[in-house]
């Protein structure tokens, strides 16, 4: 399989790994990444379907960002998780696949987490001066005042911040 | 970022305009805008503005039960909201590790290939009518109505219907839906006929999509074409046939694929789809004989709600019900993502779970933002006239766009 391959080629570059009702998760080294995808586009993986991430909170290191991957001879998919702390830069995919420019431009936008070497990094969703990102844990559900620049996203209403209650 | 573009063009060459296309012109099929840096009559660059109808749609399902997630997946794809109910709840029954009944399953999949044909006649009749041809446009809405009347027999619903539940749906269909499905598998493929009659060998359609908008395969794989777009390209990927759900191995059917990628073979790619889920349609009903009547739904009340009649006269149902309304279903710690091939693409699902009533993430993939994200590439050099129709044969669906 192509964890284990990974293992031998690139010794080192997977940290952590998990399955879970049949979908691999091999987590890498974020210095690692650009080998480690180079690596499975040549054992087949070329479609990068989607690029997301998680905001772990309190979490040390804060984020994670995921990638899925398609196998179309195979039609295998493998999840690979990068962790970064805030602040922090991932390489960016873009100069191998060509579907990662909007979905890192979304995650930098809605997570604030930059991709180096991104050859455009423009907000995507929110215009260039919007404050936060929104999809940060915490972030105000109801938005927050967007147009007020002194108390960026402050929540109109600080009890409302969960739907149930 | 329009004001920067006329700024840049105004300082580095005379002779560009910019022209904005949208955000609400009638082409734009929802709220897009796109800004044309025009060269004469020659698009020399198109940048795409979205996030319009941004709803935070991922925030809100953070502070939802998996339950009430399912109205929000209506509203992404508005053409064909049951397939992102069945697309999310399988999701969801993954996490789960379970599995619907064998008549709910059938179900699904005959709601998927009604929504597939509504998805597609739009599609085609909106590219139709964008780009000039009217009457094709008439043919087909007719018989998106009949559709529509079959979901409200289902749903209750036309548009926004929330049919699926986790673990089943939400009910069987009422004994007036199978003739009239009968007559819509009749009416419609004659329907689609006069369509093909009067678009496959017209030659203003054949001079406004032939040629317009071809891909290579490898730059379809790499800009993350999924569905018809990457189909048309000549790559036979379908999650039906690739990663099957919900039975489809057991359907006969078939996977049509182009060879240039243009807006003329995505029209052609469509029609065909359409044919084949008339095909499927009628196994559907076949197969509804043969299981006869039965659960649509599964029998445990710790994930699906009890029927009324037991809530309303046994305590333990009523506990459950109380349970599952206020505290939610017990959701086991992990993660996965769930992809269905609807009518545009792969639809995905990635669902975090922490254990609680709410996910922790959840994220959807819709199809049509990696097939969006290459209009530039699409268009450049060539007229606007040609960015109206292939803009028409990505199908961009703002709603799941931006979420």
């Amino acid at each position: 399989m192509v964890i284990e391959r990974i293992d031998e080629q690139l010794p080192g570059a997977i940290l952590d790994r998990h399955a879970f009702r049949g979908d691999r998760t091999v987590v890498v080294d974020r210095s690692r990444l650009l080998e480690v995808v180079d690596f499975i586009f040549r054992e087949g993986y070329q479609q990068l379907m989607d690029v997301t991430a998680v905001d772990g909170g309190q979490r040390d290191p804060r984020f994670d960002v995921v990638y899925h991957l398609l196998n179309l001879t195979s039609q295998e998919r493998l999840r690979l998780k990068v962790r970064v702390a805030d602040q922090e830069s991932v390489p960016s995919l873009v100069s191998r696949f060509k579907s990662a420019d909007w979905s890192e431009r979304e995650v930098a936008d809605m997570f604030g987490i930059p991709f180096e070497g991104h050859p455009d990094p423009r907000r995507l969703l929110m215009w260039e001066d919007y404050p936060g990102h929104p999809l940060r844990k915490d972030y105000p559900l109801d938005g927050g005042d967007a147009f007020c620049s002194q108390d960026i996203g402050a929540s109109y209403a600080p009890d409302a911040r969960s739907l149930n209650g | 970022m329009a004001e920067l573009n006329v700024e840049h063009a105004r300082t580095s060459d005379s002779d560009r305009m910019i022209v904005n296309m949208g955000p609400s012109h009638p082409v734009t099929h929802g709220t897009l805008h796109i800004v044309l840096e025009l060269e004469g009559e020659v698009i020399v660059k198109a940048t795409p503005q979205i996030g319009y109808l941004h709803r935070g749609v991922e925030k809100l399902g953070e502070n939802l039960t998996y339950q009430q997630f399912i109205p929000l997946t209506d509203r992404l794809n508005y053409c064909s909201s049951l397939m992102n109910n069945v697309g999310y709840t399988l999701a969801v029954e993954k996490l789960l590790g379970i599995q619907d009944p064998p008549r709910s399953r059938v179900l699904r999949v005959l709601c998927s290939e009604l929504a597939r044909i509504g998805d597609h006649l739009v599609c085609i009749g909106i590219n139709a009518v964008d780009i000039g041809a009217f009457t094709a446009f008439l043919y087909l809405f007719k018989e998106r109505e009949t559709i529509y009347d079959l979901f409200e027999m289902m749903a209750g619903q036309r548009l926004h219907s929330s049919f699926t539940r986790i673990g089943g749906l939400f009910r069987d269909i009422p004994p007036e839906f199978e003739p009239l499905c009968e007559q819509f598998l009749d009416s419609c493929p004659r329907a689609v006929d006069e369509m093909e009659r009067l678009l496959t060998h017209n030659p203003i359609w054949a001079d406004r999509t032939k040629g317009v908008g071809a891909i290579t395969p490898e730059n379809a794989i790499s800009w993350g074409y999924t569905g018809p777009c990457l189909r048309a390209a000549g790559v036979a990927q379908d999650l039906r046939v690739g990663q099957p759900y919900l039975d489809y191995e057991t359907y006969d059917f078939d996977v049509p694929v182009g060879t240039t990628g243009d807006v003329y073979d995505r029209y052609l790619v469509r029609t065909e789809e359409m044919r084949q889920s008339f095909r499927i349609i009628r196994q559907c009903l076949d197969k509804l004989k043969e299981i006869g009547p039965g659960p649509v739904i599964i029998d445990d009340y710790k994930i699906a709600l009890p029927p009324k009649e037991k809530v309303y006269t046994r305590m333990e149902s009523l506990i459950h019900h109380f349970k599952l309304i206020m505290h939610g279903i017990d959701m086991p710690v992990g993660e996965v993502y769930s992809a269905t091939e609807a009518a545009n693409g792969e639809l995905g699902f990635y669902l975090v779970s922490d254990g609680t009533k709410a996910p922790y993430r959840i994220h959807v993939r819709p199809p049509c933002f990696p097939i969006f994200s290459s209009f530039d590439e699409q268009v450049k050099g060539r007229l606007i006239a040609d960015a109206v129709s292939i803009l028409g044969a990505m199908n961009i669906i703002a709603g799941e766009l931006d979420r």
